[in-house]
């Protein structure tokens, strides 16, 4: 105890040296708008018991392994689906959200879960995805529908092409790049005014429709009308959550199927051993291309769920945090596991939500939040089977 | 040259530990912060001596920054997925960026300039080349720093075991060296060197917030790739190399795609040599 009170004041210590200029001298303009210093004493001393207390409980944490959660099966899923239609507009728009942000962790644990390539450049799929559906439904008459597959296929097309260069290149050069590239697209979509109304966005993006008909009070087309329905405004969303819900249990049904195949079994033997992988072989290159490009398709369609749910697309949508937050789900969820990847991502994004009350601490919490979660756990949150032999452990990264 | 300076931190960390410390840029944001404060309180103070201390203030407390990181963030997944680290360094940079945010506002935070004046090299008609002092303060204070390195990691205990910890870490500390210590040290020597960097930004541009070290992060470690990650006269040239396609690109090109010059230059750099400009082709152990 006596050991960990000294430890536990050492980290208070240099807490208080780091918090007390930069939280307790806070630089305030005065009236002339020339910059003063304010001492603020009560965030220094915050930071000093905090950081107190929480070097005291990590060393005096008990020492027991968790419990393996057995019962988030798949199975347990069903009432978390189906929690959005009974919890009304709001619940259904935060389940629209998951469920996009779900579709764009399917798309990236093929390319870091199963074939091991860190991409984190990610976003620019779901960008391209999200302005095809903009650009398609809003300029060229295209549907909801047609936009949706042409949305995927661009980005997968997006993806090849970035693929073909890079793809050579050995783990943490692509990582860099994707995040360029990431940077590219962004600039591009701001800059490119003709095409994409710069920073402005595009608006007045339709929702789907069903089979023709759509959700509007009186239109023509119009549900209600048709049926003689009373006109509820949630319809609308509800048709639009079960249509997402069934995408995505469809694209991870495929991606459960692709990795018992040929293909899935060559990503991974790729992802725990390239040189052991290609004496077997099997043509890295070409597998990471096909990885890369399915990944993308994925994000596209999420892209174009993203366009239709909002209506509206702009480039700040678009920036390297969305790529953080899909890797984050990723890795959390233990890569390459689907079913920890579905629950990171409700548990995250959820939860993200559930916060958005302190919107300005949000942030702060949720980047702590990464940090702990990724000492405490380094496997993700359900931690991954791990391989039952382990070669030569020292050699990582190399 | 403010990017060979963070290029350099990046280098020294991924060299040593192998991963890309994703915070970096951060703690050079923090490190600008911190100069913004030592240079308001030392108001009164002559402007070299001023400069002085808020140079060692930014340095210090950068480095504490960077070994507090390391131990909190870092050490616990010594022995993980390469993944993890990773996740952990966006979470500090996340968290970095809007602690300060929220500590000390969202806004700009512009000062006067502390250095004045300069040289005028050539005149032509209504045009003038100048060298100012601050332009010229930050190449020599960068040049005496990265000497400062570079001796350091040639001859130096310190820089022997942070070689020997970078080409076989168990070997190494099979030999007896620290390596946990040295890794350490090499975070704190980076994030010192991101201090120095937060300081030279502040004193050239006069305006920082907290969202400068993303951009600033992703273009150091560009630099760093470019000139040859691990190798610090590498890092220097790509910060170097960088600043300058930017430059051109903005005057003879359109600024509006500032952004994408560099990233297509080490698009291109990496597809023609892997290894970047001045690093050494390291042969895959199998």
């Amino acid at each position: 105890m006596k050991t960990a009170l000294r430890d536990a004041g050492l980290s208070a210590l240099i807490a208080f040296i780091l918090a007390l200029p930069l939280a307790g001298l806070v630089t305030t303009p005065d009236e002339s708008l020339q910059l003063r210093l304010v001492f603020h004493p009560w965030p220094v001393a915050a930071i000093t018991v905090g950081a107190f207390l929480l070097r005291l409980l990590w060393l005096r944490r008990p020492r027991f392994t968790l419990p393996k959660v057995r019962g988030l099966g798949s199975w347990a899923l069903v009432p978390v689906a189906l929690l959005p239609l009974v919890s009304g507009g709001r619940g259904l728009d935060v389940g629209l959200l998951v469920l996009t942000y779900l579709m764009l962790a399917t798309g990236l644990n093929i390319v870091v879960g199963l074939a091991g390539l860190l991409d984190l450049g990610y976003v620019a799929f779901y960008a391209v995805g999200a302005y095809t559906t903009a650009l398609l439904t809003t300029e060229a008459g295209f549907g909801f529908w047609s936009a949706l597959p042409l949305a995927g296929l661009l980005a997968a097309f997006a993806g090849l092409l970035l693929g073909i260069p890079v793809l050579r290149l050995r783990g943490d050069y692509l990582a860099i790049v994707t995040l360029g590239f990431g940077e590219i697209v962004r600039v591009v979509l701001i800059n490119w005014q003709s095409l994409t109304n710069g920073a402005d966005g595009i608006s007045g993006i339709p929702y789907p429709r069903l089979f023709g008909l759509d959700f509007s009070r009186a239109g023509r087309a119009s549900v209600f009308r048709l049926f003689h329905l009373p006109y509820d405004r949630l319809d609308r969303q509800v048709w639009f959550y079960l249509l997402a819900l069934a995408l995505t249990l469809l694209a991870n049904l495929v991606v459960a199927r692709l990795r018992r195949s040929p293909l899935g079994r060559a990503w991974e033997a790729l992802r725990e051993d390239e040189i052991a992988a290609r004496a077997l072989g099997l043509e890295p290159t070409r597998l990471k291309l096909a990885a890369f490009t399915t990944g993308a398709f994925f994000a596209g369609l999420a892209g174009a769920f993203f366009a239709a749910r909002q209506g509206f697309v702009s480039p700040e949508s678009f920036t390297f945090m969305e790529s953080a937050l899909v890797l984050a789900i990723v890795v959390m969820g233990g890569a390459g596991r689907q079913l920890g990847v579905i629950w990171a991502a409700v548990v995250m994004i959820g939860g993200f939500e559930l916060v958005r009350g302190f919107a300005e601490y949000r942030m702060l919490i949720f980047g702590l939040a990464l940090v702990a979660i990724a000492v405490a756990r380094p496997g993700g949150l359900i931690a991954a089977r791990l391989p039952s032999v382990r070669l030569n452990p020292l050699r990582r990264g190399a | 040259m403010v990017y060979g300076l963070i290029a350099v931190g990046y280098s020294l960390v991924y060299g040593i530990v192998g991963m890309i410390n994703f915070a970096h840029g951060d703690v050079f944001m923090v490190g600008s912060f911190l100069a913004l404060i030592a240079i308001l309180a030392c108001g009164g103070f002559p402007v070299p001596l001023a400069l002085a201390l808020a140079l060692i203030f930014a340095m210090a407390l950068c480095g504490l920054f960077g070994f507090a990181i390391e131990r909190v963030a870092y050490r616990p997944l010594n022995r993980s997925h390469r993944l993890a680290p990773l996740i952990s360094a966006i979470g500090v940079s996340i968290a970095l960026q809007n602690g300060i945010e929220l500590l000390q506002g969202a806004r700009v935070k512009p000062i006067a300039p502390v250095i004045t004046g300069g040289i005028t090299l050539s005149t032509q008609g209504s045009f003038a080349a100048t060298l100012s002092w601050a332009q010229l303060a930050i190449i020599l204070v960068t040049l005496v720093v990265l000497g400062a390195v570079s001796w350091l990691v040639r001859r130096t205990d310190l820089g022997r075991a942070m070689r020997a910890v970078e080409q076989d870490r168990m070997m190494a500390s099979l030999l007896g060296v620290d390596t946990a210590r040295t890794i350490s040290l090499a975070f704190v020597l980076g994030a010192a060197l991101a201090g120095v960097a937060g300081l030279m930004f502040l004193v050239y541009y006069g305006v920082i917030d907290f969202f400068i070290g993303f951009t600033a992060g992703i273009k150091a470690f560009t630099a760093a790739v470019l000139g040859g990650i691990g190798s610090i006269e590498g890092a220097v040239l790509g910060g170097l190399l960088i600043g300058l396609i930017e430059t051109f690109w903005s005057a003879y090109g359109s600024a509006a795609y500032k952004d994408v010059a560099a990233f297509a230059v080490l698009i291109l750099v990496l597809l023609v040599r892997p290894e970047g400009l001045l690093g050494q082709r390291t042969a895959e152990k199998v």
